[in-house]
């Protein structure tokens, strides 16, 4: 697997779902929480994801997001059926070539945020010499150098947010997926993150999937927006 | 992952919730102690009861018999050797190349004779064994009162405590009180009693040898007939002999009728050259004016090579007699013991088990949402099993080595209890209980294993968690 900085602009389809579904059975009714979506997403693109409440964006962003499976359908990234792959693939899969934020930040409390940072190196098997320095990069990139020995529950919103995205990006994936990031955010703390992912997006060239609720905010960073309604695209 | 983030992250995991994993660690430690506690008594026991065998001299001794002797003819035939009348005679050559086998501590003659002790002008027939100054080990004189033989060859006597209470005129009355043996030894140690025996002088080239003067003589000669020259004079003698202890115990290995009550050192009878039973068959038989043993016992390094030792014995035409490897016997009795005090141990281990599964289940409860971040992060299932596994591991490594520690106290207390009340009964105190290395290494192994196999359940169960929904969980 090549983890890099190259956004693979030589394809020009990064992500490409095809009918894709995804339905949960509660006892007799069918919940098609994804309904047979398709789309492709270009390398270093930055696109938004709209819908209502119950629509199914998070449910799309994990099946992109290698989290989770597809009833049906598939997901293909730079190529390649995220279906053929196995679970210890897929999780490899998450670990280089996906990052994810989420709206309620998911920063582990019990560790500080140069530990929670270093956790997906963990994972990666850097060498221990090498995480402190690249951990302490990446939170000086996102403004908190002065924050690495904190817990998160001593940080504000933003600042657990700037931790988050900082984590997300520590092994410098192609795919950046961003659940609601600035839905737990005041609208000055939320433009500042979406500040952050828009400096990621264009510095490292990577693609960017965001999902969010506000439109104003989405228009003025996002040049496409994709809308969801009832698992189904609904033409913008 | 690599080893030291999992045990890293294990480490910090289970500070986390210390109290918990403490009170965890303390269960499995409990049951570790009660293993370690359980095997170190029954290895101390085994310890204690093969170091007894060892001394009680049963176990490594090989009884040398030359096939000439009667007692042989009647013995089921061995028919590897030569017949009776060709076989070698059981003499001092022979012993000399019995003790210089391998594995051989020492061969000495067997010197036994009924004869007359006075003590005080009373005359008391008893039957005296010569003893090897290496008995002196020998367990039957730990609670000996006096001392042993001063010298290989001093003039003294250790008296059994039978014969005691007979020099003392005390019979021992049925329904009364046995007379301690501390009672008996203060009259009559460093008493001095006579001995009369009769010595064998070898006739130096035929002529009959004049008796020193004052002697009664009797001659046993068979130049009758101008048979092969053999011919010794009996002389009676007297010998001064002092008693240095009185023993409780009996050091004889010898039952029966032959079974003797007073020892004096073996150096001693034979330069006494104290006329044996023997003398006269082989007399009678035409040999040589060298004496014969009756037996030569044989003391081996160890019980182990009483086999070996008494094959290579019998290849030199001997008979040999020893009693089998009892050490083997009560090495089976301990591994059995051994395996039920180690099963009862375990059940508290077993106890400590389920606790760690509890302890991680909740682990899982409380920390679905950490999961399925680390998930998200894009740890595999099997990062997040090793996880647990190593939460699991590194509570057995702290429990199974607190666990030693503590059943390594509990084994001193036993130890110390039991010799206080040993001391309390007068009997010198004993080392009950043992440690050895690799209870150690085993009990702290068993510990981490068992962790381990408590630990798959909980660890499975973590890694086949399903990220969505436990970051969906709030
Ligand atoms: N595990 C599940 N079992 C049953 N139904 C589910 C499950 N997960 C999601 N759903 C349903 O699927 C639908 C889509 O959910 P999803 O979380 O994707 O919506 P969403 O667009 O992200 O909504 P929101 O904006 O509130 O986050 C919902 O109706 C939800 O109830
Ligand atoms: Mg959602």
């Amino acid at each position: 697997m090549s983890s890099g900085s190259q956004s693979g602009q030589n394809g020009p389809i990064a992500v490409s779902t095809k009918q894709v579904c995804r339905h949960y059975r509660m006892g007799e009714t069918l919940i098609r929480a994804v309904d047979g979506v398709s789309l492709e997403l270009r390398p270093g693109e930055f696109v938004a994801l709209l819908g209502s409440s119950g629509s199914g964006k998070s449910s799309l962003l994990n099946l992109i997001a290698g989290l989770d499976r597809p009833t049906s359908g598939s997901v293909i990234v730079r190529g390649g059926d995220l279906a053929a792959l196995s679970r210890e693939a897929l999780a490899k899969y998450r670990l280089r070539t996906v990052g994810m934020v989420f709206q309620s930040f998911n920063l582990i409390p019990s560790m500080t945020l140069m530990e929670n940072v270093e956790l997906p190196m963990r994972f990666a098997e850097v060498e221990r010499d090498q995480r402190e320095g690249l951990a302490r990069k990446a939170l000086d990139r996102v403004g908190l150098s002065t924050r690495l020995r904190h817990r998160p529950a001593e940080l504000s919103g933003g600042e657990q947010q700037r931790a988050a995205l900082a984590r997300a990006l520590i092994n410098r994936p192609q795919l950046l997926l961003a659940d609601e990031p600035t839905g737990n955010l005041d609208s000055h703390t939320g433009t500042e993150i979406m500040e952050l992912i828009r400096e990621f997006n264009q510095a490292l060239g990577m693609t960017v999937v965001m999902v969010t609720h506000e439109r104003a905010l989405a228009e003025r960073y996002v040049k496409r927006m994709i809308f969801l309604a009832d698992g189904k695209l609904v033409g913008g | 992952m690599k080893a030291y983030d999992l045990t890293e992250l294990a480490v910090r995991n289970l500070r986390e919730s210390g109290l918990r994993n403490s009170l965890t660690t303390v269960g499995i430690s409990v049951g570790v102690a009660s293993l370690v506690a359980m095997l170190s008594l029954g290895i101390g026991l085994q310890q204690l009861a093969s170091r007894r065998l060892q001394k009680s001299g049963l176990f490594d001794t090989v009884v040398v018999m030359s096939r000439r002797d009667l007692r042989s003819f009647n013995r089921e035939p061995q028919n590897s050797g030569p017949a009776p009348a060709d076989s070698p005679m059981l003499d001092e050559t022979a012993r000399q190349r019995i003790e210089r086998l391998p594995n051989v501590r020492e061969a000495y003659p067997d010197i036994r004779f009924i004869t007359e002790l006075r003590y005080e002008d009373k005359p008391h027939l008893t039957m005296l064994a010569g003893l090897p100054f290496s008995a002196k080990n020998n367990d039957a004189f730990d609670g000996m009162q006096g001392k042993f033989f001063s010298s290989e060859t001093a003039p003294e006597i250790i008296l059994q405590k039978a014969f005691a209470e007979e020099l003392l005129g005390k019979r021992p009355q049925p329904g009364a009180d046995e007379v301690k043996v501390t009672e008996l030894a203060k009259p009559l140690l460093g008493q001095e009693l006579v001995m009369r025996y009769t010595e064998r002088v070898e006739n130096p080239g035929g002529p009959k040898r004049v008796p020193r003067a004052g002697e009664s003589r009797l001659t046993a000669s068979n130049q009758v007939n101008d048979l092969p020259q053999a011919s010794y004079s009996v002389f009676l003698r007297e010998q001064k002999l002092k008693i240095v202890g009185v023993s409780d115990l009996d050091p004889d290995s010898m039952r029966g009728a032959a079974r003797a009550r007073v020892f004096l050192p073996l150096k001693l009878a034979e330069n006494l050259r104290v006329m044996q039973p023997t003398n006269l068959r082989d007399t009678s038989r035409g040999l040589g004016a060298s004496p014969t043993y009756a037996t030569v016992s044989v003391r081996v390094t160890s019980p182990k090579y009483v086999q070996s030792v008494e094959d290579a014995v019998r290849k030199m035409g001997f008979n040999t007699f020893s009693i089998t490897d009892a050490t083997r016997n009560l090495r089976q009795f301990f591994a059995v013991l051994d395996l039920f005090l180690g099963i009862f141990g375990s059940l508290a281990l077993a106890v400590a088990s389920i606790g760690i599964v509890n302890t991680l289940v909740m682990a899982i409860l409380e920390r679905r949402r950490e999961i399925g971040i680390m998930k998200a992060l894009g740890a595999s299932d099997t990062d997040v099993k090793k996880l647990f596994f190593a939460e699991a591991g590194a509570m057995g490594v702290m429990g199974g080595a607190l666990g030693v520690a503590l059943g390594w106290v509990i084994g001193r207390v036993i130890n110390l209890g039991t010799n206080l009340y040993l001391r309390r009964q007068n009997f010198p105190p004993e080392q009950i209980w043992a440690v050895p290395w690799w209870l150690v290494a085993g009990a702290i192994g068993f510990a981490i294993l068992v962790s381990l196999v408590s630990g798959m359940y909980p660890a499975g169960r973590a890694a086949r968690l399903d990220p969505v929904q436990a970051l969906r969980y709030e």
